[in-house]
């Protein structure tokens, strides 16, 4: 194991391989992602650019273990999971995956506590831990103390996604998946949120992906990919990083303010 | 997942839309509590029905004239119309046949008794000493009448408690006490008899009720009553185990056709019936009205299953999204299907359980206001939940596999 070049912390996370996307058959067939290979190295923090209907979504599906390619090989943290079964692909989801859905998908009438350690359920972990688990993602998240009892409909969209956040971090993936996880959300609440992200990325060193179509948006990120038709037409890394401002250095004298 | 979380998903589930689980319950209350009611009511009148001709007599048989047969013709009197037993065959069987502990040799007739201003109509049965311990009856008050007084033809009577109401308080509320009735004279079809005793209630209905009767002497009833018949309605003999009964039973059989001269056994001009043959007779009667009843509310249950597996439906629909959510985060097929069932077997159970109360509660009621008995087994009850249970995994499992079975993008996506 003496790879010089490549660290630990170098490992590529996610390896696509030509992966194809088709659906349907026949005549109304329609090959959503046409042969498209790259690869995310541990720690990166990549933004996925696309106009709308590019298969943005349908890739963050393939690399989430949501669904499976037509054809290619897709390795996530190394291991192959293009051709497994469903319960299978529950299972890699479970244990390496954290999504952040542009629709938040929060339970409703549960608590927020509890959609933060739903996860974890499944991952027969006991109350007690997977509780402390959660509390821990929703101060990563930066979700205040004061709203984790409440139910999930009973709070703002800003807070829904740093619940959703909190979600996908519970149970220490390897890698975030967020598909525009800042869509429904005004500009400067979108930018704490990427102001988490950005935190989670450079003092955890979590390795995220992050889907959007505004390239302000974008712009956080460390490197760019540009998809278009299904086809990568431009991978590079992003020299003009913006960083989001913390929730901090938008209150007033020091007075959080309240999203 | 574990088991206390999917209790508390379960909980959670069931309790959201409280209304409309209960109305979901209430088809499996209803069945459920059909079932326990009905098969406590054909329980409870099978166990009534055998308790009463448990009731006539331990070890009993009973002969009876008719049912002659000539010429390939059937010609079947009714029963205690023909005129082909007598007092003889009576003594004979007595002093004949091995493992006979009684005999009783009875008349009978219906006569209007009257008592001052009161009358009533009643069966009066002629019959001897043996009656008493052979049909199982016992005197309450005062006394059984003696050989003595059917060897005198005397003129008295015992009455049985509905005769003894009848006839010396029918208008009271309060209930006529033997006291009133012991030493006075009834005029039964213009003779007078005096009452000696009182019987026993035996809480009989139905067909030969011995609550409402008179006894009296054989003598006295074939005299004063019938008209100096010497033939008989019916001997009853009591067997002295019940391991013999078959074969006393037979032997009277054969003595008695001896006796009569018919060789041909299909030929015989009399009727002999045990307690056990009726006792199946009749509860194969009451065993189908049990199984009809029980079929009623089998159908009651199908129709509560099937609004339980409706309403699953429709909560899958409803939960589309939460599906997919809870598969995306990395719930298997399993764990969603088990979600879906513990809540269909929860609301099945619970419905279950408030249907044995309420069946429980119905069949209580149905004996408190009509007097029949009902019967309330534990087997039953037990059975009550393994079948609500049971009706829970049967119309739930096809809502939670199709839930399980979700493509969890599209789930996601669904509005
Ligand atoms: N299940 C499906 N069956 C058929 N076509 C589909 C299916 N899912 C997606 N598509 C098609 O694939 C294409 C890409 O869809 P996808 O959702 O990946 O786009 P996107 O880049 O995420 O767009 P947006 O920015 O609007 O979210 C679209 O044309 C869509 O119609
Ligand atoms: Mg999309």
């Amino acid at each position: 194991m003496s790879d010089s070049g490549h660290y630990h912390f170098m490992k590529e996370i996610i390896e696509c391989n030509g992966i194809t996307k088709t659906y349907g058959a026949g005549d109304t067939a329609v090959t959503v992602l046409k042969e498209v290979t790259f690869s995310v190295k541990e720690g990166e923090f990549v933004a996925i650019m696309g106009p709308s209907g590019s298969g943005k979504s349908t890739l963050m599906h393939i690399l989430g273990a949501l669904d499976t390619p037509t054809s290619g090989e897709y390795l996530l943290d190394g291991s192959d999971v293009s051709r497994l079964s469903d319960d299978e692909l529950a299972e890699i989801r479970r244990d390496k995956v954290g999504f952040v859905f542009q629709a938040f998908n929060l339970l409703p009438r549960t608590s927020v506590l509890r959609n933060v350690a739903l996860p974890l359920v499944y991952a027969n972990m006991p109350k007690e831990e997977r509780e402390r688990i959660a509390e821990k993602a929703l101060d990563d998240a930066a979700f205040p103390r004061a709203f984790w009892s409440y139910h999930s409909n009973q709070i703002s969209g800003g807070m829904m996604q740093r619940v959703a956040i909190a979600r996908s971090l519970v149970n220490d993936p390897t890698l975030i998946l967020a598909d525009e996880p800042t869509g429904n959300l005004d500009s400067k609440t979108g930018e704490i949120v990427l102001h988490t992200f950005q935190t989670l990325n450079m003092q955890q060193g979590k390795t995220i992906v992050l889907i959007t179509h505004e390239a302000d948006i974008a712009a956080h990120a460390g490197r760019i990919i540009h998809i278009r038709d299904g086809t990568i037409v431009s991978d590079e890394k992003n020299r003009h990083r913006t960083m989001a401002r913390g929730e901090r250095e938008f209150s007033e004298n020091g007075r959080p303010l309240s999203l | 997942m574990t088991t206390q979380d999917l209790w508390e998903e379960t909980y959670g589930a069931v309790t959201v839309n409280k209304v409309r689980s209960g109305l979901t319950m209430l088809g499996i209350v209803i069945g459920i509590a059909s079932v326990i009611a009905l098969i406590a009511v054909g329980q409870g009148s099978q166990a009534s029905v055998q308790a009463n001709i448990n009731s006539l007599g331990a070890n009993l048989i009973m002969i009876m004239p008719g049912a002659s047969r000539s010429f390939g013709t059937t010609v079947r009197g009714a029963a205690g119309s023909s005129e082909t037993l007598t007092p003889d065959d009576a003594n004979a069987i007595a002093a004949q046949v091995a493992n006979v502990a009684a005999v009783a040799q009875e008349v009978q007739g219906r006569y209007q008794v009257v008592y001052g201003a009161n009358n009533t109509n009643t069966t009066v049965l002629g019959t001897t000493p043996a009656y008493e311990q052979v049909r199982n009856v016992s005197v309450a008050d005062g006394n059984w009448f003696t050989g003595a007084d059917v060897t005198d033809s005397n003129l008295v009577a015992v009455i049985g408690p509905t005769v003894l109401q009848d006839l010396f308080a029918p208008n009271a509320n309060a209930s006529a006490t033997p006291a009133m009735a012991i030493g006075q004279t009834i005029k039964v079809n213009g003779q007078l008899f005096t009452v000696i005793g009182v019987t026993v209630s035996k809480g009989g209905s139905g067909f030969n009720n011995q609550d409402d009767m008179i006894y009296v002497p054989l003598s006295a009833a074939q005299h004063y009553l019938l008209g100096s018949t010497s033939y008989l309605t019916e001997v009853d003999v009591e067997a002295s185990t019940q391991q013999a009964m078959t074969q006393v039973q037979n032997d009277i059989t054969n003595l008695l056709l001896e006796r009569h001269g018919i060789t041909d056994p299909t030929q015989a001009d009399f009727n002999i019936l045990n307690q056990a043959s009726i006792v199946s007779a009749a509860s194969s009667v009451t065993g189908t009205f049990t199984t009809l009843l029980a079929a009623i509310a089998a159908i009651s249950l199908l129709v509560g299953g099937i609004g339980i597996m409706n309403m699953m439906l429709t909560t899958v629909t409803e939960r589309t999204r939460e599906i997919g959510l809870r598969k995306a985060i990395g719930a298997k097929k399993q764990d969603i299907t088990l979600q879906f069932l513990a809540e269909s077997v929860v609301l099945t159970f619970g419905g279950g359980v408030v249907g044995v109360v309420i069946g429980w509660l119905a069949a209580t009621a149905i004996s408190a206001v009509t007097g029949i008995t009902t019967i309330i087994s534990v087997p039953y009850i037990l059975l009550a939940f393994c079948v609500s249970a049971g009706i829970g995994i049967l119309f739930g499992y096809y809502p939670a596999r199709r839930a399980a079975g979700l493509n969890p993008i599209e789930a996601l996506r669904y509005e």
